[in-house]
């Protein structure tokens, strides 16, 4: 099953706007995330697949750029890693900043 | 802050901490950095604690510690779509001491383990994120984090920076990883209240369950899902390798409420609250994804060096014990005063002996095989359904004809020679 029909099997289900909404976080002014080449994403990636993978979906495609709601970002890396181009500068928050987890 | 210390440890997990209680406890001056607000505001963890292996480090600590529940019951569940083929070992010896594991919620456990570290004279500070290590004729001689004046000096710098380690990669110790070396694992705890937890999962007072889920939970792809009871919340979960969330499409939240949803998770977690969002990786990659854990002045533990063992849910345990060997060999180059690679790798020798390197060459195999071969996920687990209730439902058939149904149901004899193949592929790669 794709990703398609699952997400329309789900639509009564939990969004990924109130889970985020369970999570603190403490957002430095800057962002730790950059795209490096932003034509990459423009012209040479169909699929934009870090929309698909992020856990926390702070990739968003908004026609002609991807933005990076860096705030919101779970620092699991996976955005790193599944860059199909490597294109994605991918640093830790400055000390003290970024998620916050509390329990798990 | 004394000018140089004996130690830096990079990172307060469970490798890092354990390293820094132990080097402390041996009398070096050691420096525990931590990028986060407090020890475990960036770590994440299904929640099982080892028992063995953190008594290594400090005896009855449970007696004081922040642990939700001592696990008496591990099930395991083969699930298709609306079944599940489920097996599990409960024993009463696990509700006693010495006891085997504990359900923990890292942001509680790791600040009071960080706090036993500081007790031993280790000194923590937070907030800190290493940049890079310092390098000086080819050997690391400290750190530069991002404060003021931010560079720090040791004899010896451990890098337990978790799975991204950025500073291992950085020294050239290991490639970038590849989306099938890591496993994306989302998860939430849900608060339920603590009869409820206890009447829905069949426990006494003071009892924990663990289920690993297998098959439909992740949608055939590999990985597992997991649901284990704490004390007054329940941790659920899944993961799969990031290459299999790229593959299928699929969103990983999505996932996660799928199994949430599962008619056969469900009931359990019914009318509980969501109370966190947890995302985080796991290195997968095995043996064969480690890189260069020691040199000069410098070692490499926990998920920073890839140490999970992903068949048996075992990362935590693997991250003490390799934390507690890196002190070991710290406090004897510091007698020897020499920290050179020759020296440290000792750590190697020592981890490579014990359960930790057994066990991960026992599975170096096994992640790769999995992901080569999806049908033990995607096909024979709905098959094992499917046969559990051809013969459990009693429709007149006799015995005999159902297990020749089952039998037939296997497929063609080309199909069956597949299965025969498959399953001792299984049996080489677990062996």
């Amino acid at each position: 099953m794709e990703g398609d029909e699952i997400m329309s099997e789900q639509k009564k289900y939990s969004t990924i706007e109130e889970k985020q909404y369970l999570v603190r976080f403490n957002a430095d002014t800057k962002s730790h995330l950059h795209v490096k080449d932003e034509d990459i994403c423009l012209n040479h990636c169909p699929d934009k697949i870090c929309t698909i993978f992020c856990p926390a979906e702070i990739y968003k495609w908004e026609d002609i750029r991807m933005h990076v709601g860096y705030e919101g970002c779970h620092e699991c890396g996976s955005c790193r890693i599944g860059c199909p181009h490597q294109n994605i500068k991918w640093e830790y928050p400055k000390g003290g900043h970024g998620i916050v987890f509390r329990l798990g | 802050m004394p000018e140089k210390f004996d130690a830096i440890v990079v990172g307060a997990g469970p490798a890092g901490i354990s390293c820094a209680y132990d080097l402390a406890k041996g009398g070096a001056n050691v420096l525990l950095l931590e990028r986060g607000e407090y020890p475990g505001s960036k770590n994440v963890m299904g929640g099982v604690l080892y028992r063995k292996m953190m008594e290594d480090i400090i005896p009855g600590f449970y007696k004081e510690a922040p642990v939700e529940r001592p696990i008496v019951e591990q099930r395991f569940m083969m699930m298709d779509k609306e079944s599940a083929v489920t097996f599990s070992y409960k024993g009463l010896e696990w509700a006693k001491e010495p006891y085997n594991n504990f359900t923990v919620l890292r942001g509680n456990f790791d600040q009071w383990y960080a706090a036993k570290a500081v007790e031993q004279g280790a000194i923590l500070v937070n907030e800190t994120v290493v940049l890079e290590c310092i390098v000086e004729n080819n050997k690391v001689v400290g750190v530069r984090t991002d404060r003021p004046d931010g560079d720090i000096y040791a004899d010896v710098v451990v890098l337990a920076d978790g799975v991204n380690s950025l500073l291992a990669q950085k020294l050239g110790f290991h490639k970038e990883y590849k989306p099938e070396e890591v496993a994306l694992a989302t998860m939430e705890i849900l608060k339920l209240d603590k009869k409820v937890i206890e009447d829905r999962f069949n426990l006494e007072e003071n009892q924990g369950c663990t289920i690993e889920l297998f098959g439909d939970a992740t949608k055939g792809i590999l990985g597992t899902g997991f649901l284990y009871t704490n004390k007054d919340t329940l941790s659920i979960g899944v993961g799969t390798l990031l290459s299999g969330l790229i593959k299928h499409k699929i969103k990983p939240y999505e996932l996660l409420e799928y199994v949430k949803n599962h008619p056969m998770i469900r009931p359990y977690i019914q009318g509980s609250e969501p109370q966190e969002y947890l995302a985080h990786l796991i290195p997968e990659g095995g043996y064969k994804s480690m890189g260069k854990i020691v040199g000069d002045g410098v070692i490499v533990i926990g998920d920073a060096s890839q140490l999970v063992n992903a068949i048996h849910r075992e990362g935590s345990n693997l991250a003490m014990t390799s934390g507690r060997l890196a002190a070991e060999t710290v406090l004897f180059a510091k007698k020897m005063g020499d920290f050179s690679e020759s020296t440290l790798n000792l750590y190697r020798e020592k981890l490579m002996d014990c359960f930790v390197g057994q066990d991960m060459k026992k599975y170096q195999d096994s992640t790769h095989h999995f992901n080569k071969f999806p049908q033990y996920f995607d096909e024979y687990i709905p098959m094992v359904n499917k046969a559990a209730s051809q013969m459990f439902t009693v429709d007149g058939a006799s015995k005999w004809e159902k297990q020749k149904k089952i039998w037939n149901g296997l497929g063609s004899p080309k199909e069956k020679m597949k299965l025969a193949r498959d399953v001792f592929r299984v049996w080489k790669v677990m062996k």
